[in-house]
Formats: C-alpha cells, structure tokens, sequence
C-alpha cells in the first residue's frame, strides 16, 4: 500500500499564535480519514498543509512519497482536489460552468473543455445530486446546494486524494448522509483517498477508518474511531461532557452530547444552586 | 456581495465556451464599435456629416479637401484614440473585478487612473520625453496608488471590500489635489488644461498618440484573452484557484501589472476617464455572461464602442461648442456604481 500523504513533524504559527506544533501524521491511499479536535485547534491549518495551500514553517510534506514543495502546481492539481468550507463566488456562473472549472488542471490552457469534459461534470453532478441546477447560477443556489456543486467540482477534477474542510456542516441530514455514502462508494470505485475535516463525530465514527483528534496544535490521539472515542479522550479534546456508547447499527461509538441542565439537575441536589453549569461539570471532573 | 444573475434569471441551456462562440461575441461587439465609429465620425460642429463620410470613404474626387482634413485628420485619431481608450479602461475595469473579487472595483474608483495622471503630469512638468519618460512616470504613480489602496485594505482574513473602495476613493481624491496643484502653480504650455486632467477629453488626440496607445493595449489585451481562464478560477478565492493549479500571487500581481500600464497609457493619452471600467464590463456580463474568456473580447471591442460613443455624444449634445467626454462617462457611471452598490450590499 502506498503512502498518499505524510507529515513529518510540522509547525506552524500565524504570527505569535501556534496553530500547529510538531504533527506527525500518514494517510495511506484509499484510505477515508477523519480530523477532528476543538476551535482552533489547528484542523483547517493541518489541511493546508497537506493541500500544498501552506507550507510548515519546519518540519516536512510528502505528496507520494515526494517532497510537497516539489510538485508543480498544476502536476499537484491532478492529484489532489480540495473543498474548502466555502466558496466565495459572486459572479452569476451557471453550475455546470462552474463544475466544468474543475476540468482546469486536465484542459491545455489554450483550449477549450471538450463534449467529454462536460459529461464528466454532468456525472460529477449526477452523483451529488445538482444534475437539475445545472442551468441555474450559483449565486441562486442556496448554502447547501452551492456546497454540492462544489464538490461535484471536486470530484470532476478527478483527483486521487480529496480533502474536505467541513463538508457536511451546511448539508441537511439527508444531504449528509449521501455525500458521506458517496465518499465511500467512490473510495471503493477509485480507491480514492479521503482527508476530511468534521466536528460531527458519529458521522466521523461510522465512516472513518481513521481518526486524528487535534488540540491546541498537538495530536491528542488518533487511531480506529472506536479506540479514539471514548469519553476520556472527547472530553480532554473538546472540554465538554459526552457519554459514549455503542451505536445500535454495530461496533460504531455513538457519542451523546450532554445539555447543561442535566449537569445542573444534578448539582441541585447540593447546596449552591448559584453556581454555572461550567463551574458543575469541572467540579464534576 | 453578489452581482446578481447578470441577465441569467430565465434557466437557459448552459453552452460551454467554443471558439465559434468566442469569435461570435467578439464579432457583435466589433460591430458595434464599427457603428459607433461611423456615428463618431460622422458628428461634430462642422458641417462634415454621414454622406460626406460616404463620398470620402469611396473616394470620389469632387470631395472638397476640408471635409478630408476634418474626417481624416481631425476626426479619425479621435475616433482611433477613444476606442482605444474605451478598449484599455473597459478591460482594466473587468480584471480589476476579477483579480480583487469586487464587482465595484475600476481604475478610476481605485485611484489608479488618479496615480496614473500624477505621474504623467509630473513627468511632463520634469520634462521628459512623452516614451519613455510621460508613460513610465504615469506608470509608476498608477501602480504606487494602486498598492496603496490594496496595502491599506487587506486583513488578514484578505480585501476587506469597503475599505478598498473607501481608500481607492481617498487616494482618488488625493491625487485629484496634487494635479490641481501641479497644474495651477505652472505656467508650462506643454501641460493640458485643467479639465482635461480632471474629466477626460479626446478633443486633442492625434494619430502619434493614437499609434502609442495601440502598441501598448494590443499586447496587453492578447495577455488577457490567455489569461482568461486563471482569471475566471481566480473569481473562487485564492484556496480553489491554488488548488486548480493557478499560481494565484503570481497571477494576480501579472493581471495588476498589465492593466496598470494599460490603465497609464490611457490615461496619458485621454485624461481622466471615469466609470468606463465600471459601466463597460457590468453591460457585457449582463449580454454574455461571466466568463472571461468571452468578456476580455466582448470588453476589447464594447468598451471601444461605450467610449467612441460618448465621446461622439459630447460633441453631438451641446448646441454650442462641446463638452470632454469624461462628462458623459461620468453622467452614466455615477448612478450605476450606486445601483450596483446597492445591489451588492442588499
């Protein structure tokens, strides 16, 4: 099995503010693979590292066993695809122009997409559901749909890793679980590899293989989801109560987040009924 | 900020861009600004008017030799420099939207064409030569201007829009001052007048400057049409273009770099043009759509037309004498940044 992507021991700071400090992670091809952890905690840096967006201020890259910092861009854009959270994209192009963008890397700059480049944006489009927006410009669509179109964008610069920064944090539930069952069918079709971005972690749990909890820049743990999720290790990454349990559809942790006035409720019983629900759960820790 | 549906509010079949449809845009607007340099050459104070054009154009030999000064000497390099002037603005106007993602963006807004014109009127007060010396110093001060305005409006987080329009209309009024300045504390005839410098006037174009113009706005306008694609990826922001392959900084600072010696060049030749950066690529969007690749020839030959047009308007217009062009420009343009504004900001 091939390395698709590897980070050896990367920093990276934003001015005085450490976004990242010495990760050492690798992602093997065809594998779907989750990164998650607080606000701040250095999750989209980490992705900008492994898109070739950012480069670490020490420590290294590797694309493919090469050096990141190696690739030409439009060499690197053959491999790799990414969607950031949003887009901005102000101007009235349609969606099947705006998928049709992402044929970019694979259209010599003087030429023009071809009848085969817009089929494959159409398939791109069937298989995220947008293939009836086509003709509708994006700056029409709505917050969801956008997201779609997108990464029908994505998936039609047909990459062989694909990273995703929240992806499904616009998305209804049902929209969720379809471009979670899509990732997987096309990792099964293509053998593509997945790096995603997610702070819902059931989803992270029923369908990464691996997982990488991030605080404050460092790796808390990473792993299977189901030696990653317990509640230890949720509450030392996100500072909050969570009961872990076994999801119904298998060996899947299925993580419950805790409202505060069941952690309150409990406090009542005591004396001081003053105190804030923050105060409860350190208390109770 | 969005820029509405640009006439995309009916659900037609998309059609990807060919070339056939690129040659079929440049073609009307090519022959748009052929009627507009036929109406062009046709108006002015003297009795010169559409049959005399006829009889010059088929070269009768009664044609009185006057009325061949006036359409050839007079007339054609003013009709040759606006469409010129129109071909350089439109297009600065169109990659400034594109390049700082902000549909209000244009040189003339920005500052740049302010900075251009301090540069050329400090150039001519130094004494230099018209080229080099004049189009290098407007250059400098375009670009100096222009990253001003980009310097004082970025964050960290990037542009941050209304700062960048707010410090473009700053530095516009700065560099309006100094070239009041400049202009009133000398005496030297080499310097237009006033007005020129402050509203745009082709009234003293001649075929030099005709010539000049072209040999910068053609190069630069082939760099465009190459770079149309990049240009329409870098519409999604620095992450999806960098991911698609484009070199964003180095983009950017290139698409800046050409238009700002386009943006000089006109500038030095015709004054202070404002709004055509604004109305020419917005009108375009409106009949073609979005996509670069069609407007940088759409807005090559349609912002020749806009300008011939409202330079022909400003001779047409008044019953005496006539008016600089920047007046009709700027007539047209003011309502319609404030349209867009609104738009944008709803």
């Amino acid at each position: 099995m091939t390395t698709m992507v590897c980070l050896d021991n990367v920093a990276y700071a934003y001015g005085a503010v450490t976004a990242l400090a010495g990760v050492t992670v690798s992602v093997e091809e065809g594998e779907f693979f989750i990164v998650a952890g607080s606000n701040g905690s250095g999750k989209s840096t980490l992705l900008k590292l492994i898109t070739g967006l950012d480069r670490p201020q020490s420590g290294r890259v590797f694309l493919l066993g090469r050096p990141a910092a190696a690739y030409r861009r439009r060499e690197r854009s053959r491999i790799l695809a990414y969607l950031p959270q949003t887009v901005p994209m102000d101007f009235p192009f349609t969606a099947l122009e705006v998928v049709l963008m992402g044929r970019h890397p694979h259209v010599p700059l003087l030429h023009m997409e071809g009848p085969e480049d817009v089929d494959k944006a159409l398939e791109a489009m069937t298989r995220t559901h947008v293939v009836h927006l086509k003709d509708r410009p994006v700056t029409a669509l709505s917050g969801g749909e956008r997201q779609r179109v997108f990464l029908a964008q994505a998936l039609c610069q047909e990459p062989r890793l694909l990273v995703l920064d929240e992806p499904t944090a616009a998305l209804d539930p049902a929209h969720q679980v379809r471009l979670m069952d899509l990732l997987e069918d096309l990792r099964r079709e293509r053998g593509l590899t997945v790096v995603m971005v997610t702070h819902d972690i059931n989803l992270a749990a029923m369908y990464g293989d691996r997982v990488l909890l991030l605080k404050n820049g460092r790796v808390v743990r990473e792993g299977r989801p189901e030696d990653v999720f317990t509640f230890q290790t949720l509450e030392e990454t996100y500072g909050c109560v969570v009961l872990v349990d076994r999801s119904p559809l298998g060996n899947y942790p299925r993580v419950t987040l805790v409202p505060g006035r069941y952690l309150s409720a409990q406090r009542s019983h005591g004396e001081d009924l003053g105190k804030t629900p923050q105060g409860t759960a350190d208390e109770r820790r | 900020m969005a820029i509405g549906n640009g006439g995309r509010t009916t659900a037609g079949e998309t059609r990807p861009v060919t070339p056939a449809r690129i040659a079929g845009t440049a073609a009307v607007c090519a022959a748009a600004s052929l009627g507009a340099a036929v109406f062009g050459m046709a108006v002015g104070s003297s009795g010169a008017d559409l049959s005399g054009l006829w009889r010059s154009l088929a070269w009768h030999d009664a044609v009185d030799p006057t009325l061949q000064a006036i359409f050839w000497q007079l007339r054609w390099p003013r009709v040759l420099t606006a469409m010129e002037t129109g071909a350089a603005l439109g297009l600065s106007g169109l990659v400034f939207q594109a390049v700082l993602r902000n549909p209000l963006a244009e040189p003339y807004i920005l500052g740049t064409s302010g900075g251009a014109a301090v540069g050329a009127v400090g150039g001519i007060l130094l004494g230099l030569s018209y080229f080099p010396g004049v189009g290098t110093a407007a250059f400098v001060g375009s670009a100096l201007s222009l990253a001003v305005v980009v310097l004082l409006s970025s964050g960290r987080a990037g542009l941050r829009r209304d700062a960048l329009l707010l410090s473009g209309v700053m530095v516009n009024a700065f560099c309006g001052a100094l070239i009041l300045f400049f202009v009133s504390t000398t005496q030297d005839a080499r310097l237009h007048t006033m007005l020129f410098w402050l509203m745009g006037d082709l009234s003293r174009a001649d075929m030099p400057a005709g010539l000049r113009l072209g040999m910068v706005l053609a190069p630069g306008a082939a760099v465009l049409f190459v770079m149309a694609r990049p240009m329409n990826l870098l519409l999604m922001g620095r992450d999806t273009a960098e991911a698609l392959g484009v070199p964003v900084r180095w983009t950017r600072l290139f698409l800046l770099g050409v238009t700002t010696v386009m943006v000089s060049a006109a500038v030095s030749t015709a004054g202070l043009l404002g709004f055509v950066g604004l109305a020419v690529p917005h009108g375009l969007r409106l009949l073609f759509g979005p996509d670069h690749r069609l407007l940088v020839p759409a807005c090559f030959f349609g912002g020749g037309a806009y300008l011939i047009a409202c330079d022909a308007l400003a001779r047409w217009v008044p019953r005496h004498g006539e008016m600089p062009a920047g007046v009709i420009t700027a007539l047209i343009g003011a309502p319609l940044f404030i349209v867009l504004l609104r738009r944008s900001t709803r």
